[in-house]
């Protein structure tokens, strides 16, 4: 039997359209996809996050323009404005397989203290493939007894999510999940 | 579309001969082996329906239980009933209900339009409307772990015939009934998706895939659409026979309230 | 129509207790991304903002994107070492401003 592309059957009928595009639009997502863009891939993205250079210094979005599309690379240096980020202590918490992509529980925990001298000053969250890198910020305070925020997010298709803490020292630690998100089967309209 | 057709008669053969026979649950002798929508669920999705907290529906349980007691545009619910927690009580386990006056089955949103009608000088609301949701969510919440009720009165029996006559009946451009997919197949997977035996325990629901809470007319219009067949209307005198169908077959499973769902 | 909000956390705890917060608030986070039926894009619509103050002091604030799923749930935890006032506020695109005041009694 010949095999249809499902994407293609579709994309070819614009009310179907619509539902696959789902919360965050333009992404028909696949579980399991193979092809990572290079820029994403591990190493790279350990590379460029631990090895930042003068020339990588960046305090806003906007001086990041170069690129053609914002990378998760360049969105998470908006939020370090280019300093070191070093791996460990931060743990993102979300299932390995979800329901559905509209709604996804997610806890980010930072292993730090929270001393008024000492704690964990802010976290933000990022995502690999959705239409937008940045997911969301958080600005603690020692008023906070642990590092620890949870809340619902949306994911356009399996990905990989990044959560980088920023502590009061100035320093930044990172920590990251695979997520496996499958779509919906039957088609509402 | 014979393309998108063949393809899912495909799929369905294919789950088929994957799967083998499975025994019909809804009419299996000895243990109960029905189980709500709830259990086919992953861990964090169950999480979020059990905690209060998080279950989203509960903004509009929260907004149903003020409009219970709004008076603002004339007689409020309370009025007549007072505190839902004592006289709204299991309600929500016992409808789709007979309704002697119109002389046919009503389910709750038709009954409570029917108030607003009779008692109130209100203009009905729509089945999707957040004030329709709220009322509805806040009365369900009334009839947690209550077992639904048989109907049995008499009245109800040609309706049933026939509710349960459009359940085996196969609809749509895909020429499915509910029955294949959710008495046959139930516990497989369509897609990715788990296939649930679709029972009515938690209506409305919070279905993460509308990022709204919904109805049980929704849900089954949804179902309606994706074996391509015309979705009976709200209300409507089929859509209630088939959740009077529905609520039989699901009679004696605990109303969880107002759930959520993938 | 007034935002729907849902606040849960203890209104009374001891000194210097470890507590929860968890706020939920009805909004649709229309993420820009969707397309209506006729083709063209629906507008972006979403909560930007979440603040928790204490006594005129932040404990908590959130930047929220169209990534944050709808009716946004955000749970954090608080302690206190007098009673006093929590403001719980939310901005958002179109001018979008509710605030909740919940009194904290301290022990």
């Amino acid at each position: 039997m010949k095999q249809f592309d499902l994407r293609e059957q579709h994309l070819s009928q614009p009310g179907r359209r619509q539902m696959l595009n789902g919360a965050l639009g333009g992404v028909v997502g696949g579980a399991l996809s193979g092809s990572v863009p290079a820029l994403l891939r591990a190493g790279a993205a350990g590379a460029a996050l631990t090895g930042a250079s003068a020339a990588l210094a960046s305090t806003s979005a906007g001086a990041s323009s170069a690129d053609a599309a914002p990378s998760l690379d360049a969105a998470i240096r908006a939020f370090t404005g280019g300093a070191p980020v070093r791996a460990g202590k931060v743990r993102v918490q979300i299932a390995p397989l979800v329901d559905n992509g509209n709604t996804v529980p997610l806890s980010v925990t930072v292993d730090h203290p929270m001393r008024p001298d000492d704690h964990v000053a802010a976290i933000a969250v990022f995502s690999e493939r959705n239409p937008q890198h940045e997911v969301a910020s958080f600005g603690l305070s020692p008023r906070n007894p642990a590092a620890r925020v949870s809340t619902r997010i949306r994911l356009a298709t399996s990905q990989k999510l990044v959560g980088i803490a920023r502590l009061s020292d100035g320093s930044h630690w990172s920590g990251e999940v695979e997520v496996i998100v499958t779509l919906a089967a039957c088609i509402e309209d | 579309m014979s393309a998108v057709f063949a393809r899912c008669q495909a799929v369905l053969l294919a789950l088929v001969a994957l799967l083998g026979s499975i025994a019909d649950p809804a009419r299996a002798q000895g243990a109960d082996s029905r189980r709500s929508g709830f259990d086919f669920m992953s861990a964090a999705t169950q999480a979020l329906q059990r905690d209060d907290a998080q279950n989203p529906v509960m903004l509009w349980v929260a907004d149903g239980a003020r409009r219970w007691r709004d008076a603002s545009a004339g007689r409020a619910c309370a009025e007549c009933h007072n505190t839902a927690e004592q006289s709204m009580r299991g309600v929500a386990a016992r409808y789709p209900a007979w309704d002697d006056r119109l002389g046919e089955p009503v389910n709750l949103q038709k009954r409570i339009n029917l108030c607003r009608e009779r008692h109130q000088s209100q203009p009905p609301l729509r089945s999707e409307d957040d004030a329709m949701l709220a009322l509805e969510s806040y009365l369900a919440m009334q009839s947690r772990g209550v077992p639904l009720t048989r109907p049995d009165d008499p009245k109800l029996a040609e309706s049933l015939e026939r509710g349960s006559r459009l359940y085996s009946t196969r609809i749509g451009q895909l020429a499915l009934s509910c029955a294949h997919c959710h008495d046959q197949l139930a516990g497989g997977r369509l897609g990715g998706s788990p296939i649930p035996q679709g029972h009515p325990t938690a209506y409305p629901i919070y279905r993460l895939q509308w990022q709204s809470a919904g109805s049980l007319a929704r849900r089954l219009r949804g179902c309606f659409a994706g074996v391509r067949a015309e979705q009976p209307a709200p209300m409507s005198r089929d859509m209630i026979e088939l959740e009077l169908f529905l609520a039989a077959r699901a009679a004696g499973m605990l109303h969880e309230g107002p759930g959520v769902r993938p | 129509m007034a935002a729907r909000t849902l606040i849960d956390m203890p209104r009374q705890v001891k000194r210097g207790e470890a507590f929860e917060i968890r706020v939920m608030i009805g909004h649709s986070m229309e993420t820009g991304y969707r397309r209506g039926s006729d083709g063209e894009r629906l507008p972006r619509d979403i909560l930007t903002e979440f603040r928790c103050e204490f006594e005129g002091e932040a404990v908590f604030s959130a930047r929220l994107y169209p990534a944050i799923s709808a009716n946004p749930y955000l749970s954090f935890g608080m302690m206190a070492d007098r009673s006093g006032e929590l403001v719980f506020s939310w901005r958002g695109d179109r001018g979008f401003a509710h605030t909740e005041r919940v009194a904290l009694v301290v022990v």
